[in-house]
C-alpha cells in the first residue's frame, strides 16, 4: 500500500470516527432521560428539581447540543473520556478494566475457528459431494441458522448444568471460565468460516492452472498445497477482517448470556443504567478497532499478493 | 437426489414451507384455547405434557401458545424491518446512481461511513439508548441496514443507465420520474427482491437478539428473543421454556435461509454453486 492510499485511509477513518460519534452523541442527546435520573436515583429519597437542575448543570447537560460534543472532543483530544456515572470511575479506566476478558474472548474464538474451519473447508472442498462434504455443509447451515445467544444457552445448559463440566456463572476472567462462550462464539464463525473456505477452494481448485498442472502429473497433492491453498488465502484473509467486525458486535449477546466481565457486558449495563461516557468510550473503542483491523488486512493483502504491488508501481 | 437438482421444484417446496409459516402466524393465535398472557402460578414450570406441548413456563403459561403468537410479533417485525431497510436502501441508491456527481459521492460517503463500523453494535446501541420498544428496534435495524441496498441498487441503476433503452427513453424526452418508475425500478427490483428474502433470516436473528438483551419487545409480549430470556433464569428447573423458542427461530430461520437460497438460484442460476 503506498503511502498516498495510507494517507487517504487514515483521512477516510477520522471522517468516520466524527460522523460515527456524532451520531451516537446525537442519540445519547435525544433520548428519554438522562444520566443525572441515573445519578440521583438512590433508594426512596425524593430529590427537589433544583438538586436536578444543578447537577445536570454541573455535568453540563443544559448546554447545547454542539458545545456538549465540543466538550466530549476536547477531552478526548487531551485523554479524557469523562467519568462514568454508575462505575464511579474513569471511563479510559472503566474500559481497562473489560479489556482484557473480551480481548482473551475474541482472540480465544479466532484462533478456534482457524483451527477448525480451514482443515474442515479445504476436505470439504477436496473431497466434493463425499460424506464429509455433506456433514460439514449441514452443520454449518444449522450454524449459520441459530441465534448465537441461544447456542450459549444450550452449551450453558448441557456442559455447565448437566455434565457439570464447566462454571456456570461468570466473574473472572480464567481458561475454565473461558470454554462455553469461546466455544458458543467459535460455533457461529465456524459454521460461516468452513463455507467460505470450502469456495474459496473449489474456486481456485476449478482454474485452468491446475487441470494444466495434472496434465503435466504433478501430484495432486503438491498442486493442492503448493498452488491452490496459497491463492485461495487471499479472499479468505479479507474476509477475517469482516469477522473480528462481526466479533466486536456478538461478543456484546455472548457477554451477556454468561456474564462474563469483558467491554461488551460493561456497554450492555452502560446502556441500562444511562451511563452515557461509558456507551461513548465502547462506541469509539469499536470503532477504531474495526478500522484498523480492517486496515491491516488490507494492507496484508497486499503483502500476500504481490500482483499487486508490482502494478502499484513505486 | 433429482430433487434437490431442481430449482423449481426447490423453490416451490420451499415457498410452502413459508406459507405453513406465515399461516401458523396469522391464523394459529384463533386455534390456540390458552390464553399466552395470562400467568397462572399453580401450573408454574410444568414439564412437557398432553396439556402442555411444550411445558409452561415461570409464570404457568403455555410456552406452545407463546410461541405460536410470538410467530406473529417476529414475521411482522422481521417484515417491516425488510421492507423499510430495502425500500430506503435501494431508493438512495437510485439516487445516487441516477444523479452521479456531487450527489452520489455525498451519499456514498455516508454509507461507506456507515459501513465501517459493525452494524449490530450500532444497532444496540440505539435501540438500547431510544429505550426498547418493537417500534425502535425497527428502527435501529433499518437505519443499520439500508447500506447494503444502497449499494446494490446504484451498481445496479449505473449500469442500466448506460444500456440501450434507457439512453433511447431519455432521448425521446421521458421525464425523470417517468424513466425511473417506469424503467430502472422495474429492472432492479428482481434482485432487491431476492437479497430483500436472504435477508429475512438474519434480520429475525437479530431481532431476537435485541429483546434478548432487553432493547427490543418487553415483557409480556410473547416474543421468542424475550422467551429465551425469560427461560434463561428459570433454566436450571425447566429447561423447556428455553429451548422450544430456540428451535422455533431455528426452524423459521433455516426455512426463510433454504427458501432465499432456492429463490436466488432460480432468478438467477449461474451464481448457485
Amino acid at each position: 500500500m503506498g503511502r498516498k492510499e495510507l494517507l487517504h485511509r487514515l483521512g477516510q477513518m477520522l471522517v468516520t470516527l466524527i460522523g460515527v460519534t456524532i451520531l451516537t452523541f446525537g442519540l445519547t442527546y435525544i433520548a428519554p432521560g438522562d444520566a443525572v435520573d441515573a445519578i440521583l436515583e438512590t433508594g426512596d429519597t425524593l430529590v427537589s428539581a433544583e438538586v436536578v437542575e444543578q447537577t445536570r448543570h454541573e455535568l453540563g447537560l443544559d448546554q447545547p447540543f454542539h458545545i456538549q460534543y465540543l466538550n466530549w472532543l476536547t477531552g478526548l483530544l487531551h485523554g479524557d473520556m469523562g467519568i462514568s456515572y454508575s462505575a464511579k470511575m474513569p471511563v479510559v479506566d472503566r474500559m481497562l478494566l473489560g479489556a482484557p476478558g473480551t480481548l482473551a474472548l475474541t482472540g480465544i474464538a479466532i484462533v478456534m475457528m482457524l483451527v477448525v474451519s480451514v482443515p474442515a473447508g479445504i476436505a470439504a472442498a477436496v473431497y466434493r459431494n463425499s460424506f464429509i462434504d455433506y456433514l460439514s455443509r449441514v452443520l454449518s447451515f444449522l450454524g449459520v441458522s441459530m441465534p448465537s445467544f441461544w447456542v450459549g444457552l444450550l452449551m450453558l445448559y448441557i456442559f455447565g448444568l448437566k455434565l457439570g463440566m464447566f462454571p456456570i456463572s461468570g466473574g473472572e476472567v480464567d481458561l475454565r471460565h473461558m470454554v462455553l462462550p469461546a466455544a458458543t462464539l467459535s460455533v457461529v464463525m465456524i459454521s460461516k468460516f468452513t463455507r467460505q473456505v470450502r469456495t474459496a477452494v473449489l474456486e481456485e481448485l476449478g482454474k485452468d492452472y491446475v487441470t494444466g498442472a495434472q496434465a503435466r502429473g504433478i501430484p495432486m497433492n503438491k498442486i493442492l498445497w503448493h498452488h491452490v491453498l496459497p491463492n485461495a488465502c487471499l479472499p479468505l484473509v479479507t474476509l477475517l477482517g469482516t469477522y473480528i467486525g462481526w466479533l466486536l458486535g456478538g461478543v456484546a449477546v455472548v457477554e451477556m448470556v454468561f456474564a462474563w466481565p469483558g467491554l461488551g457486558f460493561m456497554a450492555v449495563r452502560a446502556i441500562m443504567t444511562r451511563d452515557f461516557p461509558l456507551l461513548m468510550g465502547f462506541v469509539l473503542w469499536i470503532a477504531i478497532a474495526y478500522m484498523v483491523i480492517n486496515l491491516i488486512v488490507d494492507a496484508s493483502y497486499y503483502i500476500l499478493n504481490p500482483r499487486l504491488k508490482k502494478r502499484g508501481g513505486e | 437426489m433429482k430433487f434437490f437438482k431442481d430449482e423449481k421444484m426447490m423453490f416451490r417446496f420451499f415457498s410452502g414451507v413459508i406459507l405453513f409459516i406465515v399461516f401458523v402466524a396469522v391464523f394459529g393465535p384463533f386455534l390456540c384455547s390458552a390464553d399466552p398472557y395470562a400467568s397462572n402460578m399453580t401450573e408454574s414450570m410444568l414439564p412437557p405434557s398432553a396439556q402442555h406441548w411444550f411445558g409452561t413456563d415461570k409464570l404457568g403459561r403455555d410456552c406452545f401458545t407463546r410461541i405460536i403468537y410470538g410467530a406473529r410479533v417476529s414475521l411482522s417485525m422481521t417484515l417491516v424491518t425488510v421492507l423499510l431497510m430495502s425500500c430506503i436502501g435501494t431508493l438512495i441508491g437510485i439516487i445516487a446512481g441516477y444523479c452521479g456527481g456531487k450527489v452520489d459521492t455525498f451519499l456514498m460517503r455516508i454509507t461507506d461511513m456507515m459501513m465501517a463500523f459493525p452494524g449490530i453494535v450500532l444497532a444496540i446501541a440505539i435501540a438500547g439508548v431510544l429505550g426498547g420498544s418493537v417500534v425502535n428496534t425497527v428502527l435501529a435495524l433499518a437505519v443499520v441496514g439500508w447500506t447494503k441496498y444502497a449499494r446494490l441498487g446504484r451498481s445496479l441503476t449505473l449500469k442500466l443507465v448506460q444500456s440501450e433503452f434507457i439512453q433511447a427513453a431519455v432521448t425521446n424526452g421521458t421525464k425523470p420520474f417517468a424513466l425511473l418508475h417506469r424503467h430502472i425500478v422495474p429492472n432492479i427490483m428482481q434482485m432487491v427482491i431476492v437479497t430483500g428474502a436472504m435477508d429475512i433470516g438474519s434480520m429475525i436473528m437479530e431481532i431476537a437478539g435485541l429483546s434478548f438483551l432487553g432493547f427490543g419487545a418487553q415483557p409480556p409480549t410473547a416474543e421468542w428473543g424475550l422467551m429465551l430470556n425469560e427461560g434463561r433464569q428459570v433454566m436450571q428447573m425447566a429447561p423447556w421454556a428455553m429451548i422450544f423458542p430456540g428451535l422455533a427461530i431455528l426452524f423459521v430461520v433455516s426455512s426463510f435461509n433454504l427458501w432465499g437460497d432456492s429463490l436466488r438460484d432460480l432468478m438467477d442460476p449461474s451464481r448457485s454453486h
